[in-house]
């Protein structure tokens, strides 16, 4: 996945972005993180019942 | 650190120099897979009730391996926060990682065979060192990859730290029950604590791997399409030059950072130290007796859920307003704040709750604005080491607070309802004043700490070739 000879000057429009890992990265911490949010808003009405 | 066949060793930074294309969409996922998981610290609690049945340990004792890694956390993020910079963040991840699963490995050993110490250096002391780590691995990465929106950027990182308590919460205490190990159970199961502690490890392993297979430095003169570093908004307080961490902490700014940062720490914990008592205190005459504990347990869970959103929101909206302002918001309406809940009192629920809200969501914020606040004043030469060395503001402040609170509240517990809370909600405020005024000192730092262009180009072409 690296290629450490790019040593230029890079910028976002050039190369491929890798738009499949981006989602399977934002999946891989976002799916527990809402499982956690929502352990955690359940409890929420308790406050106003 | 290279390797013999001349390809930089896989934990270098010339390794790990994006190529052209690379999304920078990519970091934040790989410092949250790291900060995710190091906030378990703050779910240490569930371990906690399960330990003192089942190895018929006190509460002191219970709480030891939690002290020890947030002390462990300052430290070592102190010490070694100059090597992060020099080693790079692919290096940093994996030896947080390591320490941090060692961590639960050595405990889960210490439960199985008996031995507590084993649990206390185990998870506090090597799992510690993989917390301070941990925690500034991905920062200075990210500031340079988000130069046009540092705040964000870090907040997101921030942000996960917060929430990995949300997550390891639920998570531990349905596994302490499956496995017989609940504290609630007529007998606890140590073994199960013990596979507890060591599935932790293994998952923890995985879900962390992604940060350093993912982590990527910018390369050399890099920039987000479309910004321009001189179209950046005129702002007095962001420097474009750099200062060495050995520089940083002999200027005024950086001790005055060190104080709104301890002060600003100190006042939201006032106030999340004893959260649930506050709140069963300042409300037992208004709430049905059968629904205040619950309510207290919701209460505990909305400012967990502030502190957490509160890293993410405000320390973006920093990226607007210029990091001086929103400190400014911070302490000076953190202030404000703390004394209409000391005069408003029992007496408006909604204001109560809007109040504590706010005061949390500033407390977290202080966290992960301060980062890109240290970015504007030092630079990004050294600006994960520099952070490493403030942290011990947090240290400090995670001692003050509960100190504060916990010492006034004892002292006066013969008295009842919120009056028990005014001289520790007083104290918070001329905390917030004194953070307040400490924040209208900082300046820019003076020339004479900056780095010549010169040494700072040249460590960086180092590691570029």
């Amino acid at each position: 996945m690296s290629n450490p000879a790019s040593s230029n000057p890079a910028s976002d429009t050039t190369g491929r972005p890798p738009v499949a890992l981006v989602v399977i990265a934002w999946l891989w911490v976002l799916v527990p993180f809402l499982y956690g949010l929502y352990s955690l808003v359940v409890k929420i009405p308790a406050l106003f019942g | 650190m290279a390797a013999a066949s001349g390809r930089p060793g896989f934990l270098t930074r010339e390794r790990i120099v994006a190529p052209p294309g690379w999304s920078r969409w990519l970091i934040p996922p790989a410092a949250l897979a790291v900060h995710l998981s190091i906030g378990q610290v703050y779910a240490w609690s569930a371990f906690k009730a399960s330990l003192e049945k089942g190895m018929d340990i006190g509460g002191v004792a219970s709480a030891l391996p939690f002290t020890l890694g947030i002390v462990m956390l300052g430290l070592s993020a102190a010490v070694f926060g100059t090597k992060v910079d020099a080693n790079g963040p692919r290096w940093a991840m994996v030896v947080a990682s390591s320490c941090f699963v060692a961590g639960f490995l050595v405990a889960s050993l210490g439960v199985y065979t008996g031995q507590y110490w084993l649990v206390v250096l185990g998870y506090g002391g090597i799992g510690g060192i993989g917390l301070g780590i941990g925690y500034i691995s991905p920062v200075s990465t990210l500031i340079k990859w988000f130069p046009d929106r540092p705040g964000l950027a870090t907040g997101i990182a921030i942000m996960g730290f917060g929430g990995g308590a949300l997550i390891a919460n639920p998570w531990t205490s349905s596994m302490l029950t499956s496995f017989g190990a609940a504290a609630s159970a007529p007998e606890v199961d140590t073994d199960g604590i013990a596979l507890a502690f060591l599935i932790h490890g293994v998952v923890y392993a995985v879900f962390m791997s992604l940060g350093w297979l993912l982590i990527r430095v910018p390369a050399e003169g890099w920039k987000p399409a479309g910004w321009e570093p001189s179209a950046q908004k005129d702002n007095a307080m962001i420097g474009r030059s750099n200062v060495s961490a050995a520089n940083a902490i002999r200027t005024p700014q950086f001790w005055l950072l060190w104080i709104v940062l301890c002060f600003n720490v100190t006042a939201g914990i006032g106030i999340l130290e004893k959260a649930n008592p506050i709140f069963q205190d300042f409300f037992r005459d208004s709430t049905p007796a059968e629904t205040l504990t619950a309510a207290a347990v919701a209460f505990v869970s909305v400012l967990s859920l502030a502190n957490m959103l509160g890293r993410f929101i405000w320390s973006s909206v920093s990226d607007l307003v210029g990091r001086k302002n929103i400190y400014r918001l911070y302490l000076g309406v953190g202030a404000l704040l703390y004394v209409l809940l000391t005069l408003v009192g029992e007496t408006s629920k909604p204001v109560f709750l809007l109040c504590s809200i706010l005061i949390l969501s500033f407390y977290g914020a202080g966290f992960a604005t301060v980062p890109a606040y240290l970015r504007d004043l030092f630079g990004t030469y050294q600006v994960g080491a520099i952070h490493g060395r403030l942290l011990t503001a947090w240290s400090t402040a995670g001692v003050l607070g509960p100190v504060i609170v916990n010492a006034i509240a004892d002292a006066r517990a013969d008295v009842a309802g919120p009056a028990k809370y005014t001289p520790a909600f007083l104290i918070m405020i001329v905390l917030l004043a004194i953070g307040f005024a400490a924040n209208e000192l900082i300046r820019p730092v003076a020339a004479r700490w900056h780095e010549p262009e010169s040494t700072v180009r040249g460590e960086r072409t180092e590691v570029q070739t």
